[in-house]
């Protein structure tokens, strides 16, 4: 088997083994790219050199007998949200086109540490905001189960290059879906880990109170071990949660469900979800029940506002956060002719600078927060919030984590959605909760759509800091299935 | 009735510092209109008596010790400024003519 189609575990092993080099297994994978990328468009940027100089390094930080973690040597495809010294950060931004961050972000920094070799910086929405990565600056990336689909979005570019084999694993963000959703319509892993769980220092922000750094992969150790080598506390990120990160490798490797009492989110199904989507769901919960958990229906009536509730939340931040790209310190300025007032520089930066998704989400923020329309919208939003919560914490009194499908529909078609946000709001209805209460959950695949052949996500989620549970639940399910298939559902992808 | 205005659009768009063409604002106002009527069910949760949350954590004010600690150069946090005077940010005039 060639190296790009190993695991991240395998690839590791091989080379603190010496069987191979950091340097041959990233030139296997920036080969691939270039095979396929044309195709994909997952990438915003990479550059050859820089990567095979850090693949270099790690292979003498090796044989000088420094001790590296589990994943040394090993390439990942890095979100372009992530600032990193060496390769350039845009966020998918005309704004921020060919800027030079002159400081690592702490994921980034973590990842150099544990000798991952970063390949690139994967495309995404602007600023993070979508569920497509149409609202890129830079094009979209095309789902290589379907290059006529989206692959998911915020960090689309982050579950296509995992799922085209051009990338063992990735990283991405998730505000409201942005990793979950993507791995969903993908077939592969994508975990959003409990808010603060990871650092957000060095991460664009988009809606602070949400906005979470997690690990994709092909499966469902490896998308733990990358979880654990970039988390735990980080004293530059104030809201960094000063607690030990759950044992989510250990989790990875049990994968046993015995016992465990599993709820099925009664609001998460019917009106509006794909009978495909909807049939596999319904099979992924008969197999927990067949492999010894207790499963019962569980009612969070409040969820179904999550979505108005969150379309409040995250462009109220969002309008603070984005008034940072005021064409003074760094990134595009615009009309600077001379003539006009730093305040006319500005606004026409702004203008030229965002796409329509960030300037739609900065109104609607700035509106939410005006005066006048505060308690009606923010402020209520706001109390939502915590009726949420709230309905999260009764049902964990009751089962140890709440499943449903990740996503009402498997990947649309690109276009569908592009000037319809309410339309395009909907593929992060299920999502969106655990985002709001900062709990932890992941998808996993579970199967193929029959309508469409495309493939269908599980969610598992679990309380805050009991991310070691997703991981349980997700390999459990992952080997009971793999077992019916054979073998991993991405092996069913057309070749590329 | 619509929710929003195009007047109202429109001094969002200045207040957001956003330059945003006729069309834009037509655009955007019809846009609007519909997820703002569609957020606003969420005065249909009756949460007068529920607190509202900020942040998904119950933390409060995180503080370290005052220490001098290594930060940016002023070539490097001058690196990617759209103009730069004498080790500074050089930027528009920010007063009117006879200020």
């Amino acid at each position: 088997m060639s190296l790009i189609h190993k695991t991240a575990a395998e690839l590791g092993a091989m080379v603190a083994a010496g069987e191979v080099s950091a340097v041959e297994v990233a030139e296997a994978h920036l080969d691939r790219i270039a095979e396929v990328e044309p195709k994909v468009n997952a990438f915003l940027h990479v550059d050859r050199e820089v990567t095979l100089g850090q693949a270099c390094a790690v292979d003498e930080r090796l044989r000088s007998g420094e001790r590296l973690g589990p994943l040394a040597g090993v390439p990942i495809a890095h979100k372009d949200i992530f600032t990193t010294r060496d390769m350039p950060t845009t966020a998918a931004s005309r704004i921020l086109e060919g800027w030079r961050p002159p400081y690592d972000a702490t994921v980034t920094r973590r990842l150099r540490e544990a000798g991952l070799v970063i390949l690139g910086k994967t495309n995404l929405d602007e600023f993070a905001m979508g569920s497509s990565t149409e609202n890129s600056a830079y094009g979209p990336t095309r789902n290589p189960w379907d290059l006529n689909k989206i692959p998911g979005g915020s960090s689309g570019g982050s579950s296509a290059a995992v799922a085209a084999y051009q990338a063992p694993l990735s990283t991405g963000t998730d505000t409201g879906g942005s990793i979950r959703q993507p791995a969903a319509v993908t077939g592969i892993v994508g975990m959003k880990p409990t808010y603060g769980g990871s650092s957000r220092y060095g991460l664009i922000a988009f809606a602070s109170s949400l906005d979470t750094p997690g690990p994709f992969a092909r499966n469902v150790l490896d998308a733990a071990l990358l979880h654990e080598a970039f988390s735990g506390h980080d004293p530059l990120d104030s809201t960094s949660v000063d607690a030990p990160v759950p044992s989510v490798v250990e989790a990875a490797r049990q994968g046993d469900v015995a016992g465990l009492r599993i709820g099925v989110v009664k609001e998460f199904g019917g009106d509006g979800y794909q009978p495909g989507v909807l049939a596999r769901f319904n099979e992924a919960v008969a197999l927990l029940e067949s492999l010894g958990a207790k499963v019962v229906e569980v009612s969070c009536p409040s969820f179904v506002t999550a979505l108005p509730a969150y379309y409040l939340i995250a462009p109220s931040e969002c309008s603070s956060n984005l008034a940072r790209f005021d064409a003074m310190r760094y990134g595009l300025r615009v009309g600077d002719d001379g003539t006009r007032s730093a305040e006319e520089v500005m606004a026409l930066t702004r203008a030229a600078g965002f796409g329509p998704e960030v300037k739609r989400r900065i109104m609607l923020g700035t509106y939410a927060l005006s005066s006048g329309y505060y308690d009606a919208y923010y402020g209520q939003a706001q109390k939502v919030r915590t009726v949420i919560a709230r309905e999260f914490e009764a049902a964990y009194h009751q089962v140890d984590v709440l499943v449903s499908p990740t996503t009402p529909t498997t990947a649309f078609p690109i276009g569908e959605r592009a000037d319809d946000p309410m339309a395009m709001y909907l593929a992060d209805l299920c999502t969106i909760p655990s985002n709001l209460a900062g709990n932890a959950a992941i998808s996993v695949p579970c199967g193929l759509a029959d309508e469409d052949g495309l493939p269908v996500g599980l969610q598992i989620m679990a309380p805050v800091l009991g991310d070691d549970r997703c991981y349980r639940v997700a390999a459990a399910v992952e080997k009971a299935l793999e077992s019916r298939w054979g073998g991993p559902l991405l092996k069913e992808a057309p070749a590329l | 009735m619509s929710a929003i205005t195009r007047d109202e659009v429109a001094h969002l768009a200045r207040l957001s510092r956003l330059a945003l063409t006729d069309d834009e604002l037509d655009h955007y106002a019809t846009q609007l209109d519909a997820i703002i009527e569609s957020v606003a069910k969420v005065a249909e949760v009756a949460a007068e008596d529920v607190p509202p949350s900020s942040h998904a954590l119950p933390l409060t004010n995180v503080f370290r010790a005052d220490e001098v600690r290594q930060s940016l150069t002023p070539e490097q946090a001058l690196s990617g400024a759209p103009a730069v005077e004498d080790d500074r940010f050089r930027v528009p005039r920010i007063l009117g003519e006879e200020a």
